[in-house]
């Protein structure tokens, strides 16, 4: 009796235990994104205005604005953007509607995205260099900085667009066939549409990742801070001004942190939105 | 016909005139089965089954879990081909019209032969649009025809008074027995001369299993309906003939077909006599 008593408060010791440790590691969590938030609120607000938006930056950086730093980011971003979704939605396609699970060649694309998603941002950033900056002659230029990202992009968004596709129930595809309809139809009028808010919280994922790229775009984009003309104009992503900010430009470190507050406040609102679609998913696969 | 013919002449089943059944079905054969097998992956699903299936009348399919009925239907209308390793052997002629010459495309085919599921498959769609989008991608895009066409099926499967007012809110609003009616409705809006039914009712409440029964009864002479149920009190219902599968091994057999009557009181196989007196299966 004695002893099965102990073992008892045992349990209930080890229940406890564990329960601590949870709460204790979200906590640690949820600190240290706080902790950042609150970091860089109190260094960048006093400098955060709507001129610090809207003019150009001066004395490399220390004054002025980020205006043109946006706009170069914006581009990038698009130019990526644009590149990655339709080759990364079709690959999806393909994996999740043309070939079986456990093909060889499915299986074979999945590895080669698998590796691609574990490389790290330098690497890409060395081969963008080398390929598009100098092989192809882009240079240093937001096209090439867009195109290398584009690159990042592609194993983010295919592998959330083909768990999307296979979110899509079978019943869908078998009917739309019982009924005569191609394939391509099927995909069209029923799996896109179906599978539309994985797609879209999927993009914004990828594009959270790309607005947070230096490294790859140190050696493709580069680090001019004028406004850009064109694409192939060298442009400064926001994630690049403010390492160079914060390394390079003693006094810099007030306007290093109100970019940080800027990139970091678009990071979440990205993120919420991503959420929100993901919620959104959920809240219809309960319904049907 | 009795067991020693079986026996002679195994799993072959074509009705001559004589025994074609009752005054609503024209003899005619609509569908013709000859020897067809189904493999999985190599492994033998449904084995030599020749039969054929009467224009107008409603046949059941009868028989236990896993002894191929819904893989003989879906090879009917060819959505066999979407199974990967699935290997399908023999001749089905759907009105003399070899559906696996090349010349048959399964779009086609598929719009001559309709299917009904055994869960409701509505598309996350509005009910009209359930019903336009296989209108239109078969080049029926005239919105008064289309128009038309929604009323008579809707009509025709009793949904019009029920939604006719609210034809724009998701079908996946409706209830089961609504959606499965509307499902039928689908199948009939692109005018098909051949249903087929995999358990229609047997995802459905006992009401709503019986509107749908009633709705199938009413089908009987416009379409050939071939019909899956375990429920054999409604093959006894509904259908004109009854084809009884059973499983042997791994590899499901049509054992018996019949008129209804005969396979439900005269059934020349004992497995038959067994399975629908409910002693085995």
């Amino acid at each position: 009796m004695h002893e099965v008593r102990n073992t008892h408060a045992w349990q209930i010791l080890r229940d406890r235990g564990v329960q601590f440790l949870i709460y204790a590691s979200v906590l640690l969590i949820s600190a240290v994104f706080i902790w950042i938030l609150v970091d860089l609120i109190r260094g960048g607000i006093a400098h955060l205005s709507w001129e610090f938006l809207i003019e150009p930056p001066r004395d490399t950086g220390r004054a002025g604005g980020i205006a043109p730093i946006l706009v170069s980011t914006l581009l990038i971003l698009l130019v990526a953007v644009l590149t990655a979704v339709p080759i990364a939605w079709t690959t999806a396609i393909l994996l999740a509607e043309f070939v079986a699970v456990d093909n060889a060649f499915g299986k074979a694309v999945r590895f080669s995205l698998h590796v691609l998603a574990g490389v790290p941002s330098i690497v890409f950033g060395l081969f963008g260099n080398a390929f598009f900056s100098i092989y192809l002659g882009l240079g240093f230029s937001i096209l090439s900085g867009g195109l290398t990202l584009a690159c990042m992009l592609l194993p983010i968004l295919t592998s959330t667009a083909e768990a999307g596709l296979r979110t899509v129930p079978n019943t869908y595809r078998t009917s739309a066939s019982a009924l005569g309809l191609t394939r391509t139809a099927a995909l069209i009028h029923l799996i896109l549409p179906a599978a539309a808010p994985v797609l879209a919280a999927g993009l914004l994922l990828g594009i959270g990742r790309a607005l947070a790229e230096t490294a790859a775009l140190l050696f493709t984009s580069g680090y001019v801070e004028r406004m850009p003309d064109s694409l192939l104009d060298s442009g400064r992503a926001l994630a690049l001004h403010i390492f160079d900010l914060s390394m390079n430009v003693p006094g810099g470190d007030t306007p290093a942190y109100a970019s940080s507050l800027v990139l970091v406040s678009l990071l979440l609102c990205i993120n919420i939105l991503a959420m929100k679609f993901a919620h959104g998913l959920q809240r219809r696969k309960i319904m049907t | 016909m009795n067991s020693n013919q079986s026996t002679d002449k195994p799993n072959i089943f074509t009705l001559g005139p004589l025994e074609a059944g009752p005054a609503c079905c024209d003899p005619q054969p609509a569908i013709q089965v000859r020897d067809l097998s189904l493999l999985y992956d190599g492994m033998i699903a449904l084995d030599k089954v020749t039969l054929d299936i009467y224009q107008g009348c409603i046949t059941a399919l009868i028989g236990p879990s896993g002894c191929g009925k819904t893989s003989f239907l879906s090879a009917i209308n060819r959505l066999t081909d979407l199974i990967p390793g699935c290997n399908v052997t023999g001749k089905i002629l759907v009105h003399n019209q070899d559906i696996h010459h090349p010349d048959t495309h399964a779009q086609t085919l598929r719009r001559q032969v309709g299917m009904v599921f055994q869960k409701p498959t509505p598309f996350p769609l509005s009910i009209r649009r359930n019903l336009s989008l296989p209108l239109n991608e078969h080049g029926i895009t005239q919105k008064a025809e289309i128009a038309a066409i929604i009323e008579q099926v809707l009509r025709d499967v009793g949904l019009w008074d029920e939604v006719h007012d609210r034809q724009d809110v998701s079908a996946l609003s409706l209830s089961g027995g609504q959606q499965q009616r509307l499902c039928i409705a689908r199948a009939l809006a692109l005018q098909p001369k051949i249903l087929l039914m995999d358990e229609p009712c047997s995802a459905l409440d006992p009401l709503a299993s019986g509107v749908v029964e009633d709705l199938i009864c009413r089908l009987r002479g416009r379409y050939t309906i071939v019909i899956v149920t375990h429920n054999l009190a409604q093959a006894r219902r509904i259908a004109n003939y009854a084809a009884f599968f059973w499983v042997s091994g791994r590899a499901g057999q049509l054992i018996e077909f019949g008129r209804c009557q005969h396979i439900f009181e005269s059934p020349s196989h004992e497995l038959t006599a067994a399975y629908v007196n409910g002693a085995r299966g």
